[in-house]
């Protein structure tokens, strides 16, 4: 029942800024997590970074809360590494000034006063500004003989609801000053947003809402001149009827004698109440799988490349990314 | 809503599956008290219900469940939902929510039992609050103001802000019975509490007067703590946000002046209101690491502002509905794989398998947040195999969170 799923293209391997956005509740930052690890692997240098000051990221891997600075968070397979960055708006906002103004000491007193959230909330598009052009530090920095310090970055970015808006930095500059530093250095993140560089990947469960958003966001994006990358499909759950039981279960119709003929022939004497209880769990899980295949279409309707990370049991924990990295690396990220 | 599925389940099921660290194979020593859904609508002295949680648990579905089940069991309710996802209007049958209560027709309703629901419209709500506060020729100057078209649609501590007011507003009619409040979908749940005082800060324009003219207004005790650094700082971020925005924030905060003591008290006001005896805190979340995390951070919060809580609601749970242990099934499933016989009862092996590794999870994710607050009444409520779209869909939710 699975479309063929398209993988990853040559445009997705030559993109240095992965986005990544999704619905709350997808599962975005283990989606981007994993994505890092996966790009890492063989040898490269990826930075996973977050803006939203939820700690996403050190909670994934299962480390102490990030400070503002990249550091290692893990090893890729075959020598690659994933560094980590938690960006902060006012300490971006203080890191920008002391580039152009010494303030000395001053910085720690003025954030205590509040005085640094406030420059940041005075225009509410600053704040975006200042965390996109950290990011776009972060890609176009290079070492002394001019190569990447960075194979890729991802982005663990706002949910898809407040994307767009996050990354229109054109319009978050028409608050601000049409000179000077901040103006040259939004026009530096805007071109490389609207460049070939980027890519925002859409993470979505196999579920109506999250389905419906995705494709929101794919118009929004569009209208916005971004490109959207990949749909990468979480928590994917094998079907275990076979199409013709799902459609018969998904309709109230589940043979109870015949199940209960082919558990005895298992060995297993259950009672009619234990019965039920399995048959109910057959019908829900056949209408669960028809909200699925429903989704998958609409799915392929937005005819973008499609990845599958399929669903922990456990929960995901530190060897769960790297599993899920590994199905990644399988489906083709490069 | 799929028809099957309600046949199939007959009452006492019901209560089993609401129940989801009832059954299973690790029993738990802190087994939380149930939460009462219908004792809480039901007692006349609850008059707000605020759903709070982080994004994507379904907090806006949830409140207009607990609104009709309120409804249907007598009480004129209204909800207030913030969230500009058109779900909530679709399900309840409305076309546009215009920031004033409409009725929902919903049929055979008991006596005094009443339905409507509205959204927030945040920026009219603030025009309107302006309007009201000032003086004819300040109102007009406030609203023309480019900085307060700003602060009044994209400042991210507004939506909050003004649920609050729109809250006291509609608690200040004393026209409704119950009024149960969705929450704005914020980054965090906490954002709820603190983007009022964060919006205050703002309007309150000290900092603004300092940065627009820091010699005057900081005076020497500003230059002390900072020394020249706070000129530096008033001139770098005047550098950056350009000169017209400080000039029309200062004239904004100097036209805002006048208002700004009755915006605090009525901030002050509906803070109160929240902490009095008739209001209840439902911390909403899912079965998911996250979710829960911040329904931790909620309920210490909570705590700590001394407002009343009344539990934990845990959205689409998927707690098993056939005692038998998944090796066994496993086992069996195999078996009949091995001999090729039987392919349905393997399957339908295979799927109570999964779904008791599913439900195993659940119930370790909400047995750490039960350690960790074992007093807060927590109910599950099994998730439906589709969205909701319609009253029947609501009132089934319903159903499942009052254990029906």
């Amino acid at each position: 029942m699975a479309l063929p799923i398209a993988g990853w293209t040559e445009e997705l391997a030559r993109v240095r800024l992965h986005v990544v956005t999704g619905k709350g509740g997808t599962g975005k930052t283990t989606a981007a997590a994993a994505l890092a690890l996966a790009l890492a692997t063989g040898g490269r240098r990826v930075l996973l970074v977050e803006v939203e000051g939820r700690q996403g990221i050190a909670q994934v891997f299962d480390t102490a809360p990030l400070p503002y600075a990249e550091q290692r968070i893990a090893a890729a397979p075959g020598g690659g590494e994933v560094r980590a960055l938690a960006v902060d708006a006012e300490a971006a906002l203080l890191e920008y000034l002391s580039m152009f103004y010494n303030l000395g000491f001053a910085g720690r007193t003025l954030r205590r006063m509040g005085a640094i959230e406030f420059a940041t909330t005075l225009a509410p598009g600053l704040r975006d500004v200042l965390l996109t052009g950290k990011v776009k530090e972060c890609v176009g920095r290079t070492d002394n003989r001019g190569r990447h310090v960075y194979d890729a970055v991802v982005l663990d970015a706002p949910p898809t609801g407040r994307l767009v808006k996050f990354l229109d930095v054109t319009r978050a500059m028409a608050d601000l000053a049409k000179v000077g530093p901040i103006k040259e250095q939004s026009d530096g993140v805007v071109r490389l947003l609207h460049s070939g560089d980027t890519a925002v990947h859409l993470v979505t469960l196999l579920e109506e809402m999250p389905v419906r958003e995705t494709m929101d966001a794919v118009a929004e994006l569009d209208i916005a001149d971004l490109r959207p990358g990949a749909v990468m499909i979480n928590r994917v759950r094998p079907p275990r009827l076979s199409a013709r039981s799902t459609t018969a279960a998904a309709s109230g119709r589940v043979d109870a004698a015949r199940v209960r003929s082919g558990l005895e022939a298992a060995g297993l004497e259950l009672d009619p109440a234990c019965l039920d209880g399995l048959v109910d769990e057959t019908v829900e899980h056949a209408v669960r799988v028809q909200v699925e295949q429903q989704a998958r279409q609409q799915i392929a309707e937005i005819d973008l490349p499609l990845l599958e990370l399929r669903d922990l049991n456990g929960g995901v924990d530190v060897g769960g990314l790297y599993e899920l990295a590994e199905a990644l690396t399988d489906q083709g990220v490069r | 809503m799929s028809e099957p599925i309600e046949e199939q389940e007959p009452a006492e099921e019901m209560v089993e599956r609401a129940e989801p660290v009832e059954a299973g194979s690790h029993p738990h020593p802190h087994r939380p008290p149930r939460m009462d859904v219908d004792a809480l609508l039901d007692d006349r002295g609850t008059h707000i219900v605020v759903c709070c949680g982080s994004g994507g648990v379904g907090k806006t579905t949830t409140a207009a469940a607990l609104a009709l089940r309120a409804a249907e069991r007598g009480r004129r309710t209204v909800v207030l939902t913030i969230d500009p996802a058109r779900r909530l209007a679709q399900s309840l049958g409305l076309r546009e929510l215009d920031n004033q209560p409409r009725r929902v027709h919903v049929a055979n309703l008991p006596s005094g039992g009443e339905l409507n629901a509205m959204m927030l419209d945040m920026r009219r709500t603030f025009d309107d609050m302006v309007l009201a506060h000032a003086s004819d020729g300040r109102a007009e100057q406030i609203l023309a103001n480019p900085f307060y078209q700003t602060i009044s649609t994209s400042f991210s501590g507004t939506q909050e802000y003004m649920a609050m007011e729109k809250l006291g507003q509609l608690a200040a009619t004393g026209q409704w019975d119950l009024i149960v409040v969705d929450t704005p979908p914020s980054r965090s749940a906490l954002d709820f509490l603190d983007a009022p005082q964060r919006l205050g800060a703002v309007l309150d324009g000290r900092l603004i007067r300092m940065l627009s003219a820091p010699a005057r207004a900081g005076g020497r005790s500003i230059r002390r703590l900072v020394g020249a650094g706070f000129g530096l700082f008033a001139r770098a971020v005047s550098t950056i946000v350009g000169g017209q925005m400080l000039a029309d924030a200062s004239a904004f905060v100097q036209a805002f002046d006048t208002m700004f003591g009755g915006f605090r008290e009525r901030a002050r006001q509906t803070y109160e209101l929240l902490r009095s005896p008739g209001t209840a805190f439902l911390v909403i979340a899912a079965p998911e690491p996250d979710a829960l995390r911040e329904a931790s951070y909620f309920v210490e919060r909570l705590a700590a502002e001394q407002m009343p809580l009344a539990g934990l609601v845990v959205n689409r749970t998927h707690p098993v509905l056939a005692p038998l242990p998944a090796p066994r099934a496993l086992a069996a499933a195999e078996a009949l794989e091995r001999k090729g016989e039987a392919p349905l009862a393997a399957a339908v092996l295979r799927l109570h398998a999964d779904r008791v590794a599913v439900a195993d999870r659940e119930k370790r994710m909400l047995a750490r947040f039960t350690r960790a607050h074992p007093s807060v009444a927590v109910v599950g409520v099994p998730a439906l195999p589709t969205d909701v779209h319609d009253l029947d869909g609501l009132r089934e939710i319903a159903r499942r969170m009052a254990g029906e």
